[in-house]
């Protein structure tokens, strides 16, 4: 049966997309951009662009007023409690370097941080360099099949010695919820600080950082059909005072001499520089659009096409899914076919889909495989999408076989 | 540049391939010529980075003529690794500096293959052999 996204019209790139022949099936990567973002965006090169922050010009006002707009939008997607506890960086990656070296000064040699064996590498390689640094022991959460950190071995290994827990709320490879609740706790309750990596959480559903009792949420505006260079980055009051200066320059300093400096607390003390103003402003944009859309339609147009791959690769001879995926995407390899050939072959057909490690080779080296394929969802995806990808997959399959 | 008889043979079937499925097709035959390479020659030496799957890239080079042997665990990335070295094998240094390889690739309609945000990792292997060649 098909089932329409009543909202691809509102992404004009979509319609272009279609037209180069090209359907899109890597939104987990990079989203596309509803019209309300261009506008934005032109709506601020085209009417005139200034520094936030810095001046008392009328153009420099309207585009401060624009950009601290934008963070009591973020604050008030997340439900933080406060706009001054958004944070704005260049990215999820940035934002999570920010907190290694930031709580680097609460590390002392022998502790531990403990992460999951799935994490994408942009909330692994920053804890395993900063574990270099400073001597502490990595502890890595071990993953079931299903695809969930294992709780009951979590629960053992997080202990009084671990400083930090750092975990995805959503894998970009297995497309699984993790047990965020009784991990958090638990991290709470040992004395570690919790850093949930919402990267590809944000994009599906609402979450409640108040709710999700987390110390730090980090995202990234490009997944959430946002633009890219633009990160964000929640911290609990207490953790965010808790956190060094790291990126030092224009703007984030209270007074500076030659010899010596103070800095501004959060936000501002921590967006060094001159931000991405149009990106920010955009992000603003977008969540405006994304918070007029029916939550629940939403959903259950993500849920009934989510169904709908997993059901149809699932029913494909020789597919193998990787874990349980519950939302956004699924990843799968074919027993006898090599990854990149099914790969090649889907692109040769204009399916854009993932080929290969999705930035998480401890991951994939643990399931013993070098690669696999991941279909990732929009809610600009429709079943006429999963159609021409099944077809290809298909295609292909019988032409390799 | 003249071509060998296999590169032209190589050059009028793809020349003739009508759609994807047909140039597929092709390239999985060519990869099946792929002269086999010994297990002894796949070390991590040999190995080309930058590809999602694994590639070996072997040079020599006899009385001034390089000859290259290559290998793929993915099957159409052997086809294109043939039609590499049916291009390149036997040229002297000096030729193999000077020869186009992404015109070859474009002649055979396979220029998408080349792009460097292709995971295949042709495009990876071409820069390897352009160093090989620049050593010597």
């Amino acid at each position: 049966m098909f089932q329409p996204s009543p909202w691809r019209a509102d992404f004009p790139a979509i319609g272009a997309l279609q037209r180069q022949h090209q359907t899109y099936l890597d939104s987990a990567a990079t989203t596309q951009k509803p019209q309300a973002l261009l506008d934005a965006l032109s709506h601020y090169y085209g009417h005139g662009a200034a520094n936030v922050h810095r001046a008392q010009h009328l153009p420099g006002a309207l585009a401060t007023q624009a950009f601290e707009g934008s963070r009591d939008k973020v604050a008030a997607w997340l439900n933080a409690a406060d706009s001054r506890q958004i944070v704005f960086t260049h990215g999820a990656t940035s934002a999570l370097n920010l907190l290694a070296y930031g709580l680097e000064h609460r590390f002392e040699s022998g502790d531990e941080i403990a992460v999951s064996a799935l994490e994408h590498h942009a909330n692994l390689l920053p804890w395993q360099q900063l574990a270099h640094r400073r001597q502490l022991r990595l502890v890595i959460l071990p993953v079931n099949d299903l695809g969930h950190v294992d709780l009951e071995q979590a629960l053992q290994l997080i202990g009084p010695r671990t400083r930090l827990l750092a975990i995805s709320q959503l894998s970009n490879v297995l497309g699984t919820w993790q047990p965020l609740a009784p991990l958090l706790a638990h991290a709470r309750a040992q004395g570690a600080l919790s850093v949930v990596d919402g990267a590809q959480g944000v994009v599906h559903g609402r979450h409640d950082v108040q709710q999700l009792d987390c110390d730090f949420y980090v995202f990234s505006s490009h997944k959430l059909y946002g633009p890219d260079g633009v990160g964000v980055l929640y911290g609990r009051q207490q953790a965010l005072a808790l956190l060094r200066h790291w990126q030092y320059g224009g703007e984030m300093v209270q007074m500076a001499d030659y010899q010596d400096a103070s800095f501004r607390p959060a936000p501002l003390g921590f967006e060094a520089g001159t931000p991405p103003i149009a990106g920010v402003i955009g992000l603003g944009a977008t969540l405006d659009y994304l918070a007029s859309l029916d939550a629940n339609a939403v959903a259950a147009h993500e849920a009934t096409l989510h169904q709908h791959l997993v059901r149809g690769l699932a029913d494909r001879e020789g597919v193998r899914l990787l874990g349980s995926p519950q939302a956004a995407l699924a990843s799968f390899v074919i027993d006898g076919v090599h990854n990149a050939d099914i790969a090649h072959l889907l692109t040769e057909q204009g399916i854009a889909v993932r080929a290969g490690h999705h930035c998480a080779m401890p991951l994939l080296r643990h399931l013993g495989l070098d690669g696999a394929i991941r279909v990732s969802l929009g809610f600009y995806s429709d079943s006429d999408d999963l159609q021409r990808f099944f077809d290809a997959l298909d295609q292909g399959l019988e032409l390799l076989r | 540049m003249s071509l060998s008889a296999e590169a032209s043979q190589a050059l009028e079937s793809f020349e003739q391939a009508r759609g994807w499925e047909q140039r597929a097709r092709l390239l999985m035959q060519w990869g099946d010529r792929l002269e086999p390479l010994d297990d002894s020659d796949k070390t991590e030496a040999n190995r080309v980075h930058g590809c999602e799957s694994l590639v070996w890239l072997v040079a020599q080079q006899e009385n001034g003529q390089w000859h290259f042997k290559a290998a793929s665990d993915a099957r159409l990335l052997r086809g294109l690794l043939a039609l590499l070295l049916v291009r390149v094998q036997g040229l002297a240094s000096d030729r193999l500096a000077a020869l186009d390889l992404s015109a070859w690739f474009t002649q055979l309609g396979l220029e998408r293959q080349l792009s460097p945000s292709r995971s295949n990792g042709l495009h990876a292997v071409l820069l390897r052999m352009t160093e090989l060649a620049a050593q010597n």
